[in-house]
């Protein structure tokens, strides 16, 4: 009865050279975008991946969908090992169309040259080569059908479309090659409130009808709350915290997870006990200390061992875990 | 098609607004239809010398009057146009063609050849431009076709430069992430969903452009590159009728050069217009 | 603390009217937009996009885009005519008296000045005081808006920081020469989740030590709701409902204010307790408008709503509604 596992990362490190000017290459610097991350997501299920700006959320989003290539561990789609097909090559693969991708502005994530029917149908035309014309037609229909988007909006372009019907094409875009895991890029960040009410409704339904996993990555908490089952906190390269949602929103272990919840204004903030400010600045996820807690240095609970060794993600129950030395309780 | 008909309608407007914009087109058009029809209409032959009536001031015959072997300017300035623009509209056209694809290639695909290619441009932007011109038709032989060679290569930096900051602008943009996620690879990404998308500023460039190289062709015959005698070109007809302003005969020299002015200033009000239509802030 | 309706209020917007002359047509963005703020007070000013809440800001501070016409309506800031003002008096005004925070700091600074200096150039414009007197100032505005190191970050460029601490100089470029309203104009959008709720308790707190009116735009209800005492929740350039902040969240009296709160996910638990808002703005060139603007989207509409022009009607303390059929 166990379901699917669709995606199985392990050990996952994006790492980029940046040079430090000047003639003498020696001195080359390595920032860790992704630091050795792991994570599975199984057949329909609602995975949010949270975290602040700079924390590697949408590189380890274009390294899962295939978009880049990881310096480091293994990725297996629907069982299938794609670590060595580069990212070039897999653009051909038919396990391309298992893992699609929506992302973050509408107004700029859909080619302004082509009408909304031929935005959703290159996907289609690409990975699914159907023969026939009509059978493009169809598809294409009940992929917008499938996002309430009118019909006649298909012979639009995307600058006659308002920004909620904009958030939609680019579902439907991502949908009509029947994905296995949809890949959201902050897909509502850039969307006015009640838009974005739609688009959660949307992606809740999709996942109920078609069956289909979703990776959310966000900065919001609350949104992320209302579709994932299960999260995990990101923090400069690394995952932080990881548990189920309702667990994790009641019962932060990690003091910069606290610090998030803390900082997001909530309308029914009746009183939020012991919030947590993080002082100072996000570090530099150039060269970090190998020796030191990510967050060390902006931690308010940092203690000495904090700044001599790297904490190990733990497990501390049922599906949790958490990397820190002093987890709160 | 409804983008078409858009951009026509907000066109019209535009022309209404601002009445530049209409005589900018108008000459424009007249300027085309002088260089297609000119030949057939001119009222002489360009080529017809008539030593007898040299050097005759306009007058009703000769609108333009004469010139020192006794061929009418009217006519040669009239003829002159089909070879002037199409020395410019050849040019424009291969460097802008050339250009684009190079520029979007690099900006696409960074790295060393981006490094190579800009530095093979800086090079090329840091000869004087006649030189240049020279040097090339000296190369490869002093014809017409050399001319539209050498005028095309001094402006492929501007185009290559243009592509390239204009791809790397929309290279990280969604749409063109989604079509690499939809299956495509990335000259199909460059040939279908970036360079159709940099038509506009290209087309503004080449506009813009099309006064330059009219005075680049015109510059470079002047030096005697390319066209010769008897060819009708106005700028060899202004580098003859140069001698004959101090001996008084001010009309072989202005009638020519009048025309190149009225056609690098119609050029350019051109790429003002263009620009205008074509401005991405149209599209909200 | 609460507003103080004894006294006269510091800035007045009485029935301002905006259009915009585009391409497209003429943008009748604001439509008799009036609400007060105190001194003391944070009034929000919330709202989707494309509610004019950024264009009533911007007519208050005199910057609105050149196709801007103000079609009707007055401000007034301490009773004295603000539209009335020359273009001196106004420019002297602003800065001076009255000032405004952006968003997306980054880009609301110069790029090629040192932040520094782009304070100093602030105070050198309006106060007399020499060089030296103005670096100790810089300083000092530096410090209050706790960036540490001042001396070294002053000669920072912008680019060289990061948005907080942009944010930082901006709200110190605001108060350096000590105005009494400060408008900030969506200042945490672009900012992460961390740094945003540090530079919102920074602005209350500069806010309320000074006793200065403040206008915080948002389109985060919950932001508002966090940091406000009254609300002024505005629907395609129209004030929809005004209130206290504690009487909005619990009794909102306008269907699209009770719609918008319902929308936001932090106020639910569930997602099938989320409700969108169904329909779109309308578009503001049309003549046709009906009186009330979120009409067509109402599922409350009446008869009248369409005949009788708006007006903003009081229904409890502090309490107002534009609406013909009111929850």
């Amino acid at each position: 009865m166990s379901s699917q596992r669709i995606l199985e990362a392990q050990g996952i490190s994006k790492h980029f050279l940046v040079d430090k000017g000047g003639l003498m290459r020696r001195a080359r610097s390595v920032l860790y975008a992704v630091d050795n991350i792991s994570l599975h997501i199984d057949q329909g299920e609602a995975v949010g991946l949270v975290g602040e700006s700079g924390c590697g959320k949408s590189t380890l989003a274009r390294v899962i969908s295939r978009l880049v290539d990881p310096t480091a561990g293994t990725l297996s789609i629907s069982g299938n090992d794609v670590t060595h097909i580069g990212s070039l090559r897999f653009v051909h693969s038919p396990l391309r169309r298992k893992v699609q991708m929506v992302f973050q502005d509408p107004s700029e994530s859909l080619n302004p040259r082509f009408t909304v029917f031929d935005i959703i149908a290159d996907p289609l035309r690409q990975l699914c080569r159907p023969k026939r014309k009509a059978e493009v037609v169809a598809r294409v229909e009940e992929a917008a059908r499938a996002v309430n988007l009118a019909l006649e909006l298909l012979e639009r372009f995307p600058h006659q479309l308002s920004g909620g019907q904009k958030a939609r094409v680019g579902i439907a875009r991502a949908m009509v090659v029947d994905p296995e895991l949809l890949v959201l890029d902050e897909p509502t960040s850039a969307l006015d409130v009640s838009v974005q009410a739609t688009v959660l409704k949307l992606l809740a339904h999709l996942r109920q009808e078609a069956g289909v996993a979703l990776l959310f990555v966000s900065h919001d908490l609350n949104v992320v709350r209302l579709l994932c089952s299960r999260i995990l906190v990101m923090y400069l390269g690394r995952i932080v915290e990881s548990g189920p949602t309702e667990d994790i929103f009641n019962r932060p272990r990690h003091p910069y997870t606290k610090a998030l919840l803390s900082a997001v204004p909530s309308l029914r903030a009746d009183g939020r006990v012991e919030s947590v400010h993080l002082e100072g600045e996000l570090r530099s996820p150039i060269n970090p200390d190998p020796h030191a807690c990510r967050l060390a240095g902006r931690c308010p609970r940092q203690q000495e061992r904090c700044l001599r060794e790297e904490p190990e993600l733990q497990p501390c129950g049922p599906d949790r875990a958490v990397r820190c030395h002093f987890p709160l309780d | 098609m409804t983008a078409m008909r858009e951009r026509l309608r907000i066109a019209r407007y535009l022309i209404a607004e601002n009445p530049v914009n209409i005589v900018a087109f108008g000459l424009f058009v007249l300027l085309v239809l002088a260089a297609i029809v000119g030949p057939l209409i001119s009222p002489y032959d360009p080529l017809t010398t008539n030593t007898s009536i040299a050097l005759q001031p306009p007058s009703a015959l000769h609108w333009f009057g004469t010139d020192q072997l006794g061929r009418d300017v009217f006519s040669r300035v009239l003829v002159a146009t089909r070879l002037d623009l199409f020395i410019a509209f050849s040019a424009v056209l291969l460097s802008c063609a050339i250009g684009s694809i190079v520029g979007a290639l690099i900006g696409y695909f960074g790295g060393w050849l981006d490094a190579t290619v800009s530095r093979g441009v800086d090079i090329l932007m840091a000869f004087p431009l006649f030189v240049l011109a020279m040097a090339v038709v000296a190369a490869l032989g002093n014809t017409v076709i050399n001319v539209v060679y050498a005028t095309a290569v001094i402006n492929l930096p501007f185009y290559i430069r243009l592509a390239r900051a204009e791809i790397n602008v929309r290279r990280t943009l969604g749409y063109v992430e989604a079509a690499r996620v939809g299956g495509s690879g990335h000259f199909r990404v460059l040939r279908v969903f970036l360079l159709p998308n940099i038509l506009s500023p290209v087309v503004v460039q080449a506009s813009v452009n099309l006064g330059w190289a009219v005075l680049n062709a015109a510059g470079l015959s002047f030096l005697g590159l390319g066209v010769r005698a008897p060819t009708p070109e106005w700028g060899i007809m202004v580098a003859e009728g140069a001698r004959f302003i101090a001996s008084g005969q001010w009309w072989v020299v202005l009638f020519p050069a009048c025309a190149l002015m009225v056609t690098v200033f119609s050029f350019n009000l051109l790429g003002d217009a263009v620009r205008d239509i074509l401005d991405p802030r149209l599209r909200t | 603390m609460t507003s103080s309706t004894d006294s006269a209020p510091l800035l007045s917007i009485d029935g301002l009217s905006v259009s915009f002359r585009t391409r497209r047509g003429v943008v009748n963005a604001l439509d008799r937009v009036s609400f007060d703020v105190g001194c003391g007070e944070i009034v929000g000013v919330a709202g989707e996009s494309g509610s004019g809440k950024s264009v009533t800001a911007f007519s208050v501070m005199g910057i609105l885009d050149r196709a801007a016409r103000i079609t009707s309506g007055s401000i007034h800031f301490e009773q004295r005519d603000v539209l009335g003002m020359s273009q001196r008096q106004r420019d002297a005004w602003r800065g001076r008296e009255a000032s405004i925070i952006f968003q997306n700091p980054r880009t609301a600074l110069n790029p090629i000045r040192r932040v520094g200096q782009q304070i100093a150039d602030v105070l050198a414009r309006h106060s007399p005081d020499s060089p030296r007197v103005i670096r100790q100032r810089v300083l000092d505005a530096l410090r209050q808006v706790r960036v540490s190191d001042p001396e070294k970050r002053q000669n920072a460029y912008p680019m060289e920081l990061s948005g907080g601490q942009c944010q930082r100089v901006g709200i110190a470029m605001a108060l350096a020469c000590s105005p009494r309203l400060l408008i900030a104009d969506e200042p945490t959008t672009g900012l992460d989740v961390t740094t945003q709720a540090v530079i919102m308790d920074l602005i209350r707190e500069l806010a309320r030590s000074r006793n200065l009116g403040t206008v915080l735009i948002t389109h985060d209800l919950a932001l508002a709701a966090q940091y406000c005492d009254r609300v002024v929740v505005m629907h395609a350039g129209h004030v929809v409902e005004t209130a206290e902040v504690s009487q909005l969240f619990t009794s909102a009296r306008h269907p699209y204010t009770a719609k918008l709160l319902r929308s936001v996910p932090s106020m639910v638990d569930r997602l099938d307790q989320l409700q969108a808002i169904e329909g779109s703005l309308p578009d503001l060139r049309r003549n046709d408008l009906p009186h009330c603007r979120f009409a067509e989207r109402c599922e409350r509409r009446l008869p009248v709503c369409d005949s009788q022009a708006l007006t903003l009607e009081v229904v409890g303390p502090h309490h107002r509604v534009a609406c013909r059929n009111p929850l």
